[in-house]
């Protein structure tokens, strides 16, 4: 069978640097193609140039056998082959069926509303969703935005759909109406592109599977040929045994005494308490009041309850009163909330610490050398210390976050979704970290949709469902089955035993 | 070593440019009269662009000052008039009025501030209200008309405008300390690095402890503080103000700061480059006036030319960058 899409020796250079070394890949009509590798291994440039908006330095790109006659992602649009961003192309102020039908509105003179509405609405029920074709982008869940890109892909009557990432802002059921659709999108005929760091998803899901790494396939498997350890491995191309470090089995006294917190209007009545040396990790679906109660518990939202700090209570206004008390948090949106993208390393390291680097003039020397230092301890790899943040890969983003979030020595840190959108081995590094951080007698908070990483990294886990404390988990008691229970709310009875 | 790029050079070789072509044109550009002349007639603009470039570097704007300019000289003349009596004419008099207009500025950059951080309200919708508001109450103290101040005591003032040391003027003096202080503060300062941050991603600057309403007040009020600064060297020149003093000076003070390559959706500031923004405006009117080759009608459309240029450049080079 002619593969729908193909490369065929595909070379790509920025400038001197060449970033793909031939690459031969197909997608074939009516396959799951996984393509994973580490970040900076050429997935997204391949993904590119597949979609028209890079060309290739040599080499070609085969449309049904043929050489692909697009030069931009319109005109591949036009031709069947469709993107899906990691970030949504929608407008959020339209709605789902003005975006459906963006820039190929029926009518001649005067917009067909009326088709617009019919032809969506017959797109969503072909997707199983339940989205009125009438309501605002800016008004969906995120789940319920990428189903309207699924949608306005088959709008277009896509053959070939590239899906960047699709499930890492989705929750676990989420995910499973995601894959239910792209079942059914294999079944009638369209090629599939998938790209995810979740391991289980590529096994589950993928029909082939194309391993990259650092610009050239190192391993092509069919399904069933590759376990996730074989998957990592040859992403990483060296064994990974130690993805998370070890148990750690000794705490200190209470640090954090959390008693009858409330985030209004989403967290309710929670409490728990923290001790020194501890990684509590936080589970629960998005929307279960996880990220609110971490921000209430830094001052950035407003609170009721009580909070005591090493017996004493104390009360938090502002970001600035946290972190005076030794506590910090990071964010699980780094490109929103975390970092200035469009500003340098240094800049970003500093901002909530400046007050540390010169009473009136900024210590521009202070400032560098802190960075060096957060260079070297959290194995930040820029190829420019002066660049912008934004040019970074997600992993070295994330590790200047967490270096940034660490400047001001917080004794109790809170990390929400620590390796969201980032490769194995940058994971297990900052799985490293945390721990590092944990045994040199900080309190870790982790917050994450990430069941490994959950029952991984934590030695207490607390499970929060529709802003409550669902339960709480200890030491042997940690298993998925538990955990995913309380988090769906089916024996909450049994296993509660907070 | 840093950013040596476009943006920055940019404005810079178009100054030099225009001082070649201006002494090419014109034999009288470059003599002493005519450089002061020209750097006195920038220090107000001047003076209000640097406020300026920190409101827009924190993504805020201001359109009031040109109406607050000419409310504040109102104010300030009908103070000085009001004390006349009392103080008589002298340096007391002088630095009382000195003080309502400082005063004054600080005051209107207030309320600009508040209405934005505090109700919440857009910054351009606020400052376009703020705008009339300013304008309409001059002309109706001045009832259509123009508020004077007293002769003697403008005599006695003038100095102000047209006096200085070591031969260069008071506003050319001020406009020159302005500058350095605000390049300092935008660089060197925690004030100028929230300010980018905020301008830059504002939930990020809140995310990361900066009080993003305290720092985009306090940008304001200097704004509101350095018209009033800029109003002090203004009236010693004419002893007057009335509904149409400090006309468009707010779209001049903007054009300057986009001209010298900040960003006006914020994020990125360059005080040197408002600096150098001014100049090339005023150079502009001046050699339009000292050599026939354009008529100086056409002033507003090379100005315009010139400020649209500058954002196709700076564009131009973002998108260079890949970003």
């Amino acid at each position: 069978m002619t593969p729908a899409l193909a490369l065929q020796d595909v070379h790509k250079s920025f400038g001197p640097i060449e970033v793909l070394h031939g690459i031969d890949f197909a997608l074939r009509p009516g396959e799951v193609h996984a393509l994973i590798g580490e970040n900076g291994a050429g997935k997204s440039t391949i993904m590119k140039i597949l979609g028209g908006f890079l060309t290739s330095t040599s080499g070609q790109v085969l449309l049904d056998g043929q050489p692909a006659p697009y030069r931009s992602g319109a005109e591949a649009e036009a031709a069947g082959v469709v993107v899906i961003h990691q970030e949504f192309n929608l407008a959020p102020d339209l709605t789902v069926a003005q975006n459906v039908f963006l820039g190929r509105e029926p009518g001649r003179f005067l917009l067909d509303h009326r088709a617009m509405r019919r032809e969506t609405q017959a797109l969503l029920d072909q997707l199983d969703c339940r989205v009125s074709p009438d309501a605002r982008i800016r008004d969906l869940a995120v789940s319920d935005r990428q189903m309207v890109e699924i949608a306005k892909a088959l709008g277009r009557k896509a053959r070939v759909l590239i899906m960047d990432e699709p499930s890492a802002v989705l929750t676990h059921r989420e995910v499973e109406v995601l894959f239910r659709q792209i079942d059914r999108l294999r079944a009638s005929g369209v090629a599939l592109l998938y790209t995810s760091h979740r391991l289980d998803e590529v096994r589950h899901l993928a029909d082939r599977i194309t391993v990259l790494r650092d610009g050239a396939v190192v391993r092509q498997a069919l399904r069933g040929e590759l376990t996730e350890d074989g998957m990592a491995t040859a992403m990483v191309g060296r064994d990974l045994k130690d993805i998370f470090p070890p148990r750690r089995d000794s705490f200190g006294p209470v640090v954090l005494e959390v008693q009858g917190f409330s985030v209004p209007p989403v967290v309710q009545d929670v409490s728990f308490t923290l001790r020194r040396g501890e990684v509590l990790g936080i589970s629960g679906l998005v929307g279960s009041g996880r990220t609110e109660l971490a921000e209430g518990l830094v001052g950035l939202r407003t609170h009721r309850g009580s909070l005591r700090r090493e017996g004493q209570a104390i009360t938090l206004h502002s970001t600035a009163d946290a972190a005076a008390h030794g506590l910090a948090y990071l964010t699980e949106d780094r490109k929103e909330l975390g970092l200035l993208l469009d500003k340098s390393l240094r800049e970003n390291l500093t901002l909530s610490t400046l007050g540390r680097f010169g009473r009136l003039m900024i210590s521009r020397p202070a400032e560098e050398t802190a960075l060096t230092r957060a260079i070297e301890d959290f194995d930040i790899r820029a190829p420019r210390r002066d660049m912008a943040v934004g040019n970074l890969s997600g992993g070295n983003q994330q590790k200047l976050l967490l270096a940034k979030t660490m400047l001001p020595d917080p004794q109790i840190v809170i990390i929400d979704e620590p390796t969201r959108g980032i490769d194995i081995g940058t994971k297990s590094q900052i799985y490293h970290f945390i721990d590092r951080l944990a045994r040199d007698g900080l309190s870790v908070i982790v917050i994450s949709s990430d069941m490994p990483e959950i029952l991984g990294l934590s030695d207490r886990v607390l499970v929060m469902r529709q802003g409550r404390v669902a339960g709480e988990l200890q030491g042997d008691a940690i298993t998925e089955t538990a955990v995913v229970r309380l988090v769906m709310g089916t024996t909450e009875e049994a296993t509660a035993d907070a | 070593m840093r950013n040596l790029s476009l943006s920055t050079l940019g404005p810079l070789a178009a100054l030099i440019l225009l001082v070649v072509l201006g002494a090419f044109l014109n034999a009288n550009f470059l003599s002493a009269g005519n450089i002061t002349n020209v750097l006195a007639r920038s220090a107000f603009i001047g003076m209000i662009a640097v406020g300026m470039t920190f409101v827009i570097t924190s993504g805020g704007l201001d359109l009031s000052v040109g109406s607050m300019a000419a409310f504040i000289a109102g104010m300030m003349i009908l103070a000085m008039n009001a004390m006349l009596p009392t103080l008589g004419i002298g340096v007391p008099l002088v630095l009382a009025g000195m003080a309502v207009a400082l005063g004054v500025g600080l005051l209107a950059g207030l309320a600009n501030g508040l209405l934005i951080t505090r109700a919440g309200i857009e910054p351009f919708i606020v400052t376009l209200g703020t705008m009339g508001i300013f304008r309409s109450l001059v002309t109706w103290i001045a009832d259509g008309g123009t508020l004077s101040l007293d002769f003697e005591a403008r005599q006695f003032y003038r100095p102000v405008y047209y006096g200085g040391i070591f031969g260069i003027t008071w506003p050319i003096l001020v406009f020159a300390v302005v500058a350095v202080l605000g390049e300092l503060a935008m660089r060197r300062t925690r004030f100028g690095r929230y300010c980018e941050a905020i301008g830059s991603n504002d939930r990020v600057a809140r995310y990361s402890a900066v009080k993003v309403e305290r720092v985009q007040l306090m940008t304001y009020v200097a704004l509101g503080v350095l018209v009033g600064l800029a109003t002090i060297l203004y009236v010693p020149r004419l002893g007057s103000a009335s509904g149409s003093t400090g006309l468009l000076w707010e779209l001049e003070a903007i054009a300057a700061v986009i001209i010298g390559g900040t960003a006006l959706k914020g994020g990125y500031g360059r005080v040197w480059g408002t600096v150098v923004g001014v100049l090339i405006l005023s150079l502009i009117d001046n050699i339009l006036n000292l050599a026939d080759l354009v008529s100086p009608y056409l002033n507003g459309a090379i100005q315009g030319v010139i400020i649209v240029l500058a954002v196709v450049l700076q564009r131009g080079k973002s998108s260079a960058e890949g970003r």
